[in-house]
């Protein structure tokens, strides 16, 4: 029988440990059976799946997972979480990804851009999440 | 008079202005019970989200402070009627209960505070009803029941997840529980443990619409005359916005949604200001009057 053999850059290597070290979890458990997509909330509004970022993830492609922009759309809403069979914490992945980015100084989102009406109407507790999630 | 836990009350962010209705409603109804609190001396914002990142400490002082403050109080229990507060403060206290690594760190760097090690219990004020009032005593003093009431109650994230935290781990109807006790009829719905589409409000608006969209035609196909919730951010997304995310649900009816410190308040018969329910929109007041719950307003 023949192997394939997939061979992993150091710079991707370094990219799964880094997602490893922020979010405690190990993406290489992951079997790809797509119940994080299926349960996922956003999905809809999301140009990728879960479950394709997370096999990108256990490639160190985290640059093509951010640039999808998958991260900054998940709601913590922890669905993925309990239901994954593989008991990886999905949500604390997508947060690693998302701090990725923030911490390069980087926000997704941006108080001069949100709505006059969302700013009136909206509880304080709408802005605090959304800036402690998608700000640097 | 419960007098046998003494009792922290932890506001949070929103409760004082934009969640009036869910505070006072709430403090009204626990004044009524017979429940002694007091409200926590210098709270602040617990941060909302529960930081999720293992290399993350300095999002866990916020809510872990919090803990702090009802100890140096002399209180055991700290109670929220928010979920969002709620599941903070719980996953806070079981990180430093569950990691002595951690919690040295957090209590060396809080150098200006006692110790900390996770002495206070957390607790959400469904579950205090329950354990602490029981259902039976909390129909007995029901004085006006919401009879023929059909509610969809309304879970969403935080309260149950995770697994860890979940408010209903013994009782998985908890919510239901309650409605029962004040004479509501629960209506069971799809969407009750979903998401509203949280802090997707702000960011990506759009996208928390269509999420809020599909819990509301849920709870329309249950037949449900009003939604129960109990977080600020939860009935921003699904009765603050609902009038423009109605606009995304064809043959579309409003539906009232309250908070659960609402009901109760009206159940136990209290002043209906206290419900502050011209913060929940027109639907909800009419609601009420329509079915004699609270008296309509003299002509």
């Amino acid at each position: 029988m023949g192997q394939l053999t997939v061979s992993i850059r150091p710079e991707q290597r370094a990219k799964i440990q880094k997602v490893k070290e922020i979010s405690g979890e190990n993406v290489g458990l992951c079997m790809q059976c797509g119940t994080c997509s299926a349960v996922c909330p956003m999905v809809d509004s999301m140009n990728m799946t879960t479950r394709k970022a997370m096999h990108l993830l256990q490639y160190g492609l985290t640059d093509d997972v951010i640039d999808s922009k998958l991260a900054p759309l998940c709601a913590s809403c922890h669905t993925c979480s309990v239901r994954c069979p593989r008991g990886i914490d999905v949500a604390k992945v997508f947060e690693a990804v998302r701090l990725l980015v923030s911490r390069q100084n980087i926000d997704t989102i941006n108080l001069q851009e949100i709505a006059k009406g969302t700013l009136e109407k909206a509880p304080q507790i709408a802005f605090v999440s959304g800036f402690r999630k998608l700000t640097a | 008079m419960i007098t046998d836990i003494k009792l922290s009350y932890y506001p949070g962010c929103t409760l004082k202005t934009k969640a009036r209705n869910l505070e006072e409603a709430a403090l009204g109804a626990l004044t009524a019970l017979g429940i002694e609190y007091q409200e926590l001396e210098r709270w602040n914002c617990c941060g909302a989200v529960f930081s999720l990142a293992d290399d993350d400490l300095i999002h866990h002082l916020a809510p872990v402070r919090n803990l702090i403050r009802a100890a140096q109080q002399g209180s055991d229990t700290i109670v929220t009627l928010c979920s969002q507060c709620y599941n903070v403060l719980s996953r806070a206290n079981q990180l430093v209960r569950e990691d002595e690594t951690k919690r040295k760190t957090l209590n060396d760097f809080m150098t200006e505070e006692p110790d900390y090690n996770g002495e206070v219990e957390v607790t959400h004020l469904l579950q205090l009803l329950r354990d602490r009032v029981g259902w039976e005593t909390l129909r007995s003093k029901v004085k006006r029941p919401l009879d023929g009431l059909k509610v969809a109650t309304f879970y969403g994230c935080t309260l149950i997840r995770p697994e860890s935290v979940a408010i209903n781990g013994p009782s998985p109807e908890i919510f239901e529980e309650f409605l029962r006790a004040l004479g509501a009829e629960p209506v069971p719905f799809s969407a009750a443990q979903e998401c509203c589409g949280s802090y997707q409000s702000v960011a990506n608006p759009d996208a928390a619409s269509d999420r809020a969209a599909k819990v509301l035609r849920s709870v329309q196909a249950s037949g449900a005359d009003a939604l129960v919730l109990s977080c600020p951010l939860c009935e921003y997304n699904l009765g603050t916005r609902q009038g423009e995310i109605l606009e995304r649900i064809e043959d579309a009816v409003p539906i009232p949604s309250f908070y659960f410190t609402q009901l109760l308040a009206v159940a136990l018969g209290l002043e209906p200001e206290l419900c502050h329910l011209e913060l929940n929109g027109e639907a909800a007041l009419k609601l009420l009057k329509a079915r004699e719950y609270i008296a309509a307003a003299p002509a």
